[in-house]
């Protein structure tokens, strides 16, 4: 019942929070709705007993990505007057696609039986809370069962690490760096240089 | 938990301590072999990372061969696989005949468009060590996708195959057509990521589970259900993106004209023959038991891209514009294959792949070679009177663009009609019907590039060709003019690796 | 289910009371507080001369390398969480699978480090 009425104060928020991050006027508002909708969604995940998701939503989606789509949203010289003058005129056949969209989602939700025989091959059948906490669940077939999939995301995030430097590095010309080793192998014949100097005279 | 082994491990205790340890260290390494040119391919990369990033710039072309190499090794690696069929990771890798067989094309067409890019990158001055590694990176996850037997492991390979071609998109980062091209085709590429991630979910939500072997149970005992039906769209549209398949087509031209013409030789060969690798395989062994409900959409994209190729390519100047139509054209003529649903359909998407790869890497050798003093062009109005400027190489051209449209006896037509034969065995009359007539309209802008080369007034000439975009024009037409004296090799290596996926 | 719920019965006492008293908080101005604003109160405060331009500046393309650096890191150490809590049930395959992991994303590091790409200029 609490439980209810809480999965509803969270959908509900989500929903409209994810409305205003494409209706409203300032993009720096609708990044600050979009990390609205993260911490509801991570409400469901709670709600659905996925509490290691709804941490993760937390950390890596507000604390991250937000951020990172404030940079973007502040590094683009966008004129969003001019973008938003597009709206209007895309808004009938935006709209028309998400109403077909919406009464597709909604046939599909009243068709919603799952297929006998489901619970049979249900691949790895998640332990009740009670059992273990939901992170340790986690752990047990993340680094085993699906070490597959483990190391093929390392290997994304290595590919994407790669991308972003080569996409955006620029160093400045002229610029001095500190160069620990070059400092730590001199020595006196390298940096230092004796001249005699004659009486009167500079160098 | 090993991966499953098909053959048992041996079970007889060691008694030599020595051979105690030579097996602990084997079991693994045998464990794992089927899976062993991606690791060789993951841990090159790396190596090449490293060396790329410890010596200085001057390594790049270095490395380029190195990455050619590594490729190389790769497939011996494949080659020296048996023919059977194996199951790694709980079976959400797969490693069968059909894996072996579209590994090796990738492979192919990945070592190619790096061996094409030497002149290209040296001149635009964008000759980097990231770039081959980027390319490694990507075919890394064609194979995995081709021996994906799982959603997640297939929505892997795909990310990690994406987000490299995104990357060398926008490589040449200074010019504002790169940077657009690699931009527009990151938002689509997440667009269409999302869709198909909501039709996997669907999927799992209504079958219980991600594995293709268990979701073709479920549907088995099951059968299909609206929900079902709903994810198959979505998912069909997020791969239908991947292959460029009309309507999910539109980032196509604009991300071939706007990226670096080796990268968009790269695009329009492996990452094609990868993704539409795993479309068959997603299709033919997940869904098998509603082939009615999925065949339907698949003739639907199938005949709107064969259409779109054909028309929209007629009105296009840049001759990598007209690639694009082209290319899109061709996926239409390849998803008749798979509309079939059979395995002679799927022969023939087998075939038709490795062909497309052949004469489209050839083609791209030549728009390479589009090059004059003062950089390079790409309006197919420059190829005017190629014929008395280079009769070799406009004649090579004049055959690929005669195999393009399909006309006999060239490796093209062969193309078409396994395609074809395959439509027709499975009662598709007006699939095949209008696939014909799609070519027929498709062959009017390829001989409008032979009638330039060869009846219009002579242009400048084009510097000398270099060494390597020769060897492979000259390979690629050998290939398309002899294929038919010898076709038994691909068509029957076709055949066993179609038969694999039943 | 509802027994997970109520772990977090806490959490939820202590986000509404916050929100209470941080909208009375705000809510007690409006209604208690004399208000009389002019120009120059209501302008924005710069150290006591007057601002000189808009504060929203466009930001520098290196923050954002910065940021999606940050983010990739920040995703390797939340594959790390669910390692350490079961850590003693995952056996060898599960160490192992992990120093790869690590490692590849220590290959990444040593290139981003090597490009200087943490250095600022």
């Amino acid at each position: 019942m609490v439980a209810a009425a809480f999965f509803y104060l969270f959908a509900s928020v989500t929903v409209a929070a994810a409305f205003m991050v494409i209706a409203s006027k300032n993009p720096v508002h609708a990044v600050l709705f979009l990390i609205l909708a993260f911490v509801n969604s991570a409400g469901l995940f709670v709600l659905l007993g996925a509490e290691f998701l709804a941490m993760i939503l937390i950390v890596v989606y507000v604390g991250a990505v937000a951020v990172l789509f404030l940079f973007v949203v502040m590094m683009l010289d966008v004129d969003f007057a001019e973008l938003r003058a597009g709206f209007l005129r895309y808004l009938p056949f935006g709209g028309l696609i998400g109403i077909i969209m919406l009464i597709e989602l909604i046939l599909v939700l009243g068709a919603w039986t799952i297929a006998p025989g489901v619970v049979d091959v249900v691949a790895t059948p998640a332990p009740t809370a009670a059992d273990v906490t939901n992170t340790e669940a986690l752990g047990r077939v993340l680094y085993t069962k699906y070490v597959y999939f483990f190391e093929a995301a390392g290997m994304i995030l290595l590919t994407a690490m790669v991308g972003a430097i080569v996409l955006t590095l620029r160093h400045k010309e002229g610029v001095k760096r500190q160069d620990i080793g070059e400092q730590v192998a001199r020595n006196p014949e390298t940096s230092i240089e004796i001249k005699q100097v004659e009486s009167g005279k500079g160098i | 938990m090993d991966p499953e082994v098909v053959e048992t491990a041996p079970d007889s205790a060691a008694a030599d301590p020595v051979e105690a340890v030579v097996e602990a260290v084997a079991e693994p390494l045998f464990a794992y072999a089927p899976i062993m040119p991606e690791i060789v391919l993951a841990v090159g990369a790396m190596a090449l990372l490293m060396l790329g990033v410890f010596r200085s710039e001057r390594s790049a072309e270095p490395i380029m061969w190195l990455s050619i190499l590594l490729l190389a090794i790769a497939a011996l690696l494949i080659l020296a696989q048996g023919n059977e069929t194996r199951l790694l990771f709980e079976g959400t890798v797969i490693v069968d005949p059909f894996a072996r067989l579209l590994k090796l094309l990738s492979l192919l067409g990945s070592a190619v468009a790096i061996f094409m890019s030497f002149d290209y990158l040296r001149e635009a001055r964008i000759m980097k060590f990231e770039l081959p590694i980027l390319i490694v990176l990507a075919t890394l996850g064609m194979l995995m996708m081709i021996s994906a037997n799982d959603l997640i492991a297939l929505y892997l390979g795909l990310e990690l195959q994406s987000l490299s071609l995104y990357v060398i998109a926008a490589f040449r980062r200074d010019a504002i057509r790169s940077s657009e091209a690699g931009l527009k085709y990151f938002v689509l590429g997440a667009l269409s990521s999302g869709m198909l991630l909501y039709g996997c979910s669907l999927i799992y939500g209504f079958t219980g589970s991600t594995e293709f072997i268990r979701i073709a149970q479920a549907l088995e005992s099951g059968g299909a259900n609206l929900g079902l039906i709903f994810g198959i769209v979505f998912f069909i549209a997020g791969l239908a993106f991947k292959v460029s398949a009309v309507p999910f087509h539109m980032w196509t031209p604009d991300v071939y004209e706007g990226a670096p013409t080796p990268v968009t030789a790269f695009f329009a060969a492996a990452p094609k023959v990868a993704a539409m690798a795993m479309f068959v395989r997603a299709m033919l062994t997940a869904f098998p038991a509603i082939t009615a409900e999925w065949q339907q959409i698949i003739v639907f994209i199938s005949i709107a891209s064969m259409l779109l190729g054909a028309f929209a390519a007629i009105a296009q100047t840049n001759i990598k514009r007209l690639m694009a139509y082209s290319s899109i054209g061709h996926m239409g003529f390849a998803l008749v294959g798979l509309a079939a649903g059979t395995a002679e359909g799927a022969q023939g998407v087998i075939v038709y792949l490795a062909i497309y790869l052949v004469m489209n890497l050839g083609v791209f050798a030549c728009i390479l070679a589009m090059r004059r003093s003062d950089g390079m062009v790409e309006d197919i109005n420059e190829l005017a009177g190629l014929s008395s400027n280079n009769p070799l190489m406009a004649f090579l051209l004049a055959m690929l663009m005669f195999s393009l449209a399909g006309i006999p006896p060239l490796a093209g037509f062969f193309a078409k009609f396994y395609v074809f034969l395959a439509a027709i065995q499975a009662g598709l009359y007006p699939l095949a019907v209008i696939g014909v007539l799609a070519s027929v309209v498709g062959a009017y802008y390829y001989l409008r590039i032979i009638k330039i080369m060869y009846f219009d007034s002579p242009a400048e000439r084009f510097d000398p060709m270099p060494m390597a975009l020769k060897s492979v024009l000259g390979v690629s037409g050998i290939i398309v003019i002899f294929f038919v004296a010898y076709p038994a090799p691909l068509v029957d290596a076709a055949e066993v690796a179609a038969k694999s996926l039943f | 289910m509802n027994e997970l719920l109520l772990d977090y019965l806490p959490v939820v006492i202590f986000i509404a009371v916050s929100a209470i008293i941080a909208g009375a908080l705000m809510l007690a101005p409006f209604l208690i507080a004399v208000k009389n604003p002019d120009s120059e109160k209501v302008s924005a405060y710069e150290c006591g001369f007057a601002a000189f331009d808009d504060a929203r500046m466009k930001f520098d393309v290196r923050f954002y390398l910065v940021a999606i650096l940050f983010i990739i890191f920040d995703l390797e150490v939340a594959f790390l969480f669910p390692w350490a809590v079961a850590f003693k049930e995952v056996g060898a395959l599960g160490f192992w699978s992990v120093m790869v992991f690590l490692a590849v994303l220590t290959i990444g590091f040593i290139y981003e480090w090597r490009k200087g790409a943490l250095e600022w200029d």
